[in-house]
């Protein structure tokens, strides 16, 4: 009963479970953060505008991207991954989500932001709908957290419109 | 009273010696003189762990919707967010999959799973499919490589969960299984004779 063996199972197994419990209280205590953030997301220029040779329409555009995410951080959070997503509808499809830009905020002091960036993939849709598109720039983010449950929102921006003509 | 004890001294004697005889007849006499029953209590034993823990794991499976509710990342694709060892609970449900969301899928004809985001989603309007494309946050091109022939999208049938939480480290034992199986049959062959030598 008072063997190495059974003395080491004990040990481990308590090791073990404290450091699961201490997991989940590390995962709850992220609930209790009431994130204010605010984003800006400017078009500057449509760079081209075309249809392909597959008969798919292709834009590139350049945006700047402005946003405080500080309030996401807590002391649980290990980063936060951001992106920017056009979305739009066509006749043809209900939602098209086109992610143009991501990033990856390590910590608090990166998450106050300004990039002047074209857009990192290409935004393409499927078919040839967009002259004189309307679409919303969203700002997504994700955080990552050290342990457990992974949260993620977002802020829409609406108002953004292509050009009537290809150019 | 003198009469008494005694008559209860020879019932008791009586009945330790039909116990010794009960015991005999319980000893298999040969195996280095293992006793059957406890033998058999110990092998219940063992198989009430193991099919509790089944219990746990199919449980798991019906309230997450996945047929494996637990990952483990296996490639750097991910980092730094996800790096190679982490574990990652999945949850699967109707709702429509969304860009940005991490989600596990299966390529068509290849059975390890991969672990990346969606970056692009296109839901059509009359059947509700939706087309989605996928890359890891850690890779620089997206993962149309990695589809099947000449796949450009993803469907949702391809898709086996959602990661919805994380634990760092956990699963790099599980690796370690993999890549080195002797550690794996080390690991049963010593857990198997602790299960059969312990007194308990």
């Amino acid at each position: 009963m008072h063997s190495f063996g059974y003395r080491a199972n004990a040990v481990l197994t308590f090791g073990v479970t404290m450091l699961a419990v201490m997991c989940t209280l590390a995962s709850l205590s992220d609930n209790f953060n009431t994130p204010t953030t605010s984003a800006e997301v400017k078009i500057l220029n449509i760079n081209w505008f075309q249809k392909q040779a597959n008969g798919n329409d292709e834009v590139s555009l350049t945006l700047n991207v402005s946003a405080d995410l500080s309030s996401l951080f807590t002391w649980n959070t290990k980063q936060v991954f951001v992106f920017v997503a056009a979305e739009y509808e066509t006749p043809q499809n209900a939602l098209n989500q086109v992610s143009l830009w991501d990033g990856i905020i390590p910590s608090k002091e990166h998450a106050r932001f300004w990039i002047h960036t074209t857009n990192k993939y290409r935004f393409v849709d499927q078919g040839s709908n967009l002259k004189g598109k309307d679409f919303n720039l969203t700002l997504h983010w994700h955080i990552m957290p050290k342990t457990g449950k992974m949260f993620a929102d977002k802020i829409v921006m609406t108002g953004y419109r292509l050009p009537e003509e290809y150019r | 009273m003198q009469l008494y004890s005694l008559l209860e001294q020879s019932i008791t004697q009586t009945h330790l010696h039909t116990l010794r005889q009960i015991e005999e007849m319980g000893r298999i006499k040969f195996l280095g003189d293992v006793k059957i029953r406890p033998a058999l209590i110990q092998l219940l034993n063992l198989g009430m762990i193991i099919s509790s823990a089944l219990m746990i794991w199919k449980g798991l499976m019906c309230i997450t919707g996945c047929e494996s509710p637990v990952v483990v990342v296996l490639t750097g694709s991910m980092e730094p967010g996800f790096k190679r060892g982490d574990i990652l609970f999945l949850h699967m449900n109707k709702e429509p999959i969304r860009a940005g969301e991490i989600v596990v899928y299966n390529v068509d004809g290849r059975d390890i799973p991969i672990v990346h985001r969606v970056i692009k989603a296109h839901e059509r309007r009359d059947t509700g499919e939706i087309d989605i494309l996928t890359k890891g946050d850690n890779n620089p091109v997206d993962d149309i490589s990695l589809y099947s022939g000449g796949q450009l999208w993803l469907n949702r049938h391809h898709i086996v969960g959602r990661a919805k939480g994380y634990l760092p480290y956990v699963g790099y034992l599980t690796i370690i299984m993999t890549e080195m199986p002797m550690v794996k049959y080390a690991l049963i062959g010593a857990l198997g004779l602790l299960a059969v030598t312990s007194k308990e």
